[in-house]
């Protein structure tokens, strides 16, 4: 079976992002920009599956200007055979992104098609939802294992209070939680080999969608600031400070 | 203005996070409805019938809803929502399962974790975990919004008695079944809305040492959380991670014990009222967000905090 994976461009997580003084967007200068971590995730899953002889053909799609070819890469380094870059200006939201994706499924024809959960920028988490709706499929979300078997897919899902287990139909969407895999790193044969991977390259039109705004940034500022606090010599004064200074413990 | 709020339950009472949610459907401000789609949920509706200010509830009582399942609630929600303008519901894992589903079927976009409402179409939202907070406006005539509860105070559970209508229409897509859980008992109170917080990390060694944090917990009634690195390593479980990706806190007191601070760890604490760090790292991150940090080795603070409160 085929899987098609979806992968998107954000910050490094270790980069610390700031609002522009004059609140127009975020500060995006000279910032690393990697693959969003739950993406590394759902791309080291795919392969599994292809590796155990599960799937037949990973396909990492990513949905954005050209510079997203470089995560559609790494996917492919990590294992994807090949790429699809749909090239739309950056910041598509989610709803536009699963139309999107719901275009490539329809030309690829996938049994499961697995996302991150949450894009570590926007903080989301809507896309792989939305793309389910959209497709008529059912939705393993936050996974922490996915179990094919057959024409079904069983998935455990991280849920409020500990873990729950549902059986999907194929074809099927699955989001990845963190504990699902630990991602290779890719060795660099493989990334050598990656430059060479099939890439193909649609346009919005090629897959009947049409682009447009729903929910629109107007400004962003930073977070309300804390007060400094202080350090306590000895588990004494913290006891005191919190039951007479903060009042939190009687 | 019209706005249904969709309860968080077990069927039989409502989650604190649903009565979060109807304070976030008041400063939107207009009508405001419950709906409670479960499996045998009477008590639950009758529950959110009791919740002062309320028009009506809308109990949806099947099978098909017993266990949440996205592909079933979703489409009965979408149905219902031809009624109102807004469709609210807490940031829950349950809701982030449903919600964007709600919204691709009404083709809307969906406001994610809103903090606060600026106007009927304009709303504040944390993004790139909580570093930045986004002003963003829909355009949408139909909004759905899911609502970070740590932001607005519950409005109280009792007092009200609307009417409780059923809706007989019955959504099963035939997509998925539910095969189990394993969901953890716990008497402690619930980790998103109890008052006081501990949280262990890495530093904590292995989950054994998770005891150090029970006794403690137990005198303040505090829940007990973690950080990633603790769940990852099988400290303890994965409901327990505080963070961007996992549970956002922000009870009076939390308290951060071999936790380094990093950015993903403070996006799903720093709102806390008070925030305790002990840590042997004097230069760990953590202590910059802390009221109160104390420099100091876990093992040894953690036994004597627990006999001196
Ligand atoms: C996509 C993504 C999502 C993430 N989401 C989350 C999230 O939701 N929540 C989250 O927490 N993290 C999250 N992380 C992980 C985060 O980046 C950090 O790796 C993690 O928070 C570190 O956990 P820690 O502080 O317990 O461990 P460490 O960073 O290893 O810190 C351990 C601390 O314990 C201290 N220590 C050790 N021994 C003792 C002792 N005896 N006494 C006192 N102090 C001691 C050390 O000084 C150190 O500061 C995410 C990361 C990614 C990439
Ligand atoms: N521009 C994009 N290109 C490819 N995949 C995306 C894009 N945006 C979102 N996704 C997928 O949807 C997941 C959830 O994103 P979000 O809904 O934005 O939090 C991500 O982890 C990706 O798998």
């Amino acid at each position: 079976m085929k899987v098609l994976v979806a992968v998107k461009r954000v910050v490094d997580y270790n980069v610390k992002v700031r609002a522009k003084p004059d609140g127009s967007d975020v500060d995006l200068n000279n910032v690393k920009m990697a693959i969003n971590p739950f993406c590394e995730i759902a791309v080291e899953e795919a392969v599994r599956l292809k590796e155990a002889g599960t799937a037949s053909e990973v396909i990492a799609v990513s949905i954005g200007d050209k510079s997203c070819q470089e995560q559609i890469r790494t996917a492919l380094a990590l294992g994807a055979d090949r790429g699809i870059q749909v090239d739309v200006e950056n910041g598509v939201e989610p709803l536009v992104v699963a139309k999107l994706l719901k275009g490539v499924i329809d030309k690829e024809q996938p049994q499961l098609v697995i996302l991150g959960k949450q894009s570590i920028d926007g903080d989301n988490n809507q896309t792989g939802q939305m793309l389910g709706a959209l497709a008529n499929m059912p939705q393993g979300t936050f996974a922490s294992e996915v179990v094919v078997d057959g024409d079904k897919v069983s998935v455990t899902r991280e849920v409020d209070g500990g873990l729950q287990t549902v059986r999907l139909s194929l074809p099927a969407i699955v989001t990845t939680d963190l504990r699902l895999n630990e991602p290779r790193y890719a060795s660099l044969p493989n990334i050598m080999k990656a430059k060479k991977k099939q890439l193909d390259v649609y346009s919005a039109e090629d897959l009947g969608v049409t682009v447009r705004r729903h929910v629109s940034q107007v400004k962003v500022a930073p977070p309300a600031e804390r007060q400094e606090g202080i350090k306590v010599a000895d588990v004494d004064e913290l006891v005191d400070k919190l039951k007479n200074e903060a009042k939190v413990i009687s | 203005m019209s706005t249904l709020v969709i309860a968080e339950h077990d069927n039989n009472s409502l989650k604190a996070s649903t009565l979060n949610t109807v304070a976030a459907a008041q400063a939107l401000g207009g009508d405001i409805d419950i709906l409670v789609a479960g499996a045998n949920c009477d008590a639950a509706a009758a529950a959110a019938a009791a919740v002062p200010g309320i028009g009506k509830v809308l109990l949806a009582d099947n099978a098909a809803y017993e266990h949440q399942l996205a592909e079933n609630v979703s489409l009965l929600i979408a149905e219902a929502a031809a009624n109102y303008d807004n469709i609210l519901a807490p940031a829950t894992v349950s809701c982030k399962n449903i919600m964007p589903r709600v919204a691709a079927l009404l083709d809307v976009g969906q406001i994610s974790d809103i903090i606060a409402v600026d106007s009927a179409d304009t709303f504040q939202r944390p993004i790139y975990a909580g570093n930045v907070i986004a002003t963003v406006q829909s355009a949408d005539a139909k909004k759905v919004i899911t609502v970070r509860t740590t932001a607005y105070d519950g409005v109280p559970a009792e007092g009200g008695s609307a009417a409780i209508e059923a809706l007989d229409s019955v959504h099963d897509a035939g997509l998925s079944t539910f095969v189990g859980e394993e969901v953890a008992e716990s008497d402690r109170p619930e980790l998103t809305s109890a008052d006081v917080v501990i949280s262990g990390g890495r530093g904590m060694q292995n989950g054994e040492n998770f005891k150090l944090l029970e006794g403690i917990a137990d005198k303040l009634n505090a829940a007990i959380g973690a950080s990633r690195a603790a769940v990852d390593a099988g400290f303890v479980p994965n409901d327990m991670q505080v963070g961007q990706t996992g549970k956002i806190v922000a009870p009076d007191l939390y308290i951060a014990v071999g936790i380094s601070g990093a950015i993903q760890h403070l996006a799903g604490m720093k709102d806390s009222k008070v925030i305790v760090a002990i840590n042997k790292d004097e230069d760990a991150p953590i202590f910059q967000v802390a009221d109160y940090g104390l420099v100091a080795d876990l093992f040894e603070a953690l036994p004597e905090l627990e006999s001196k409160i």
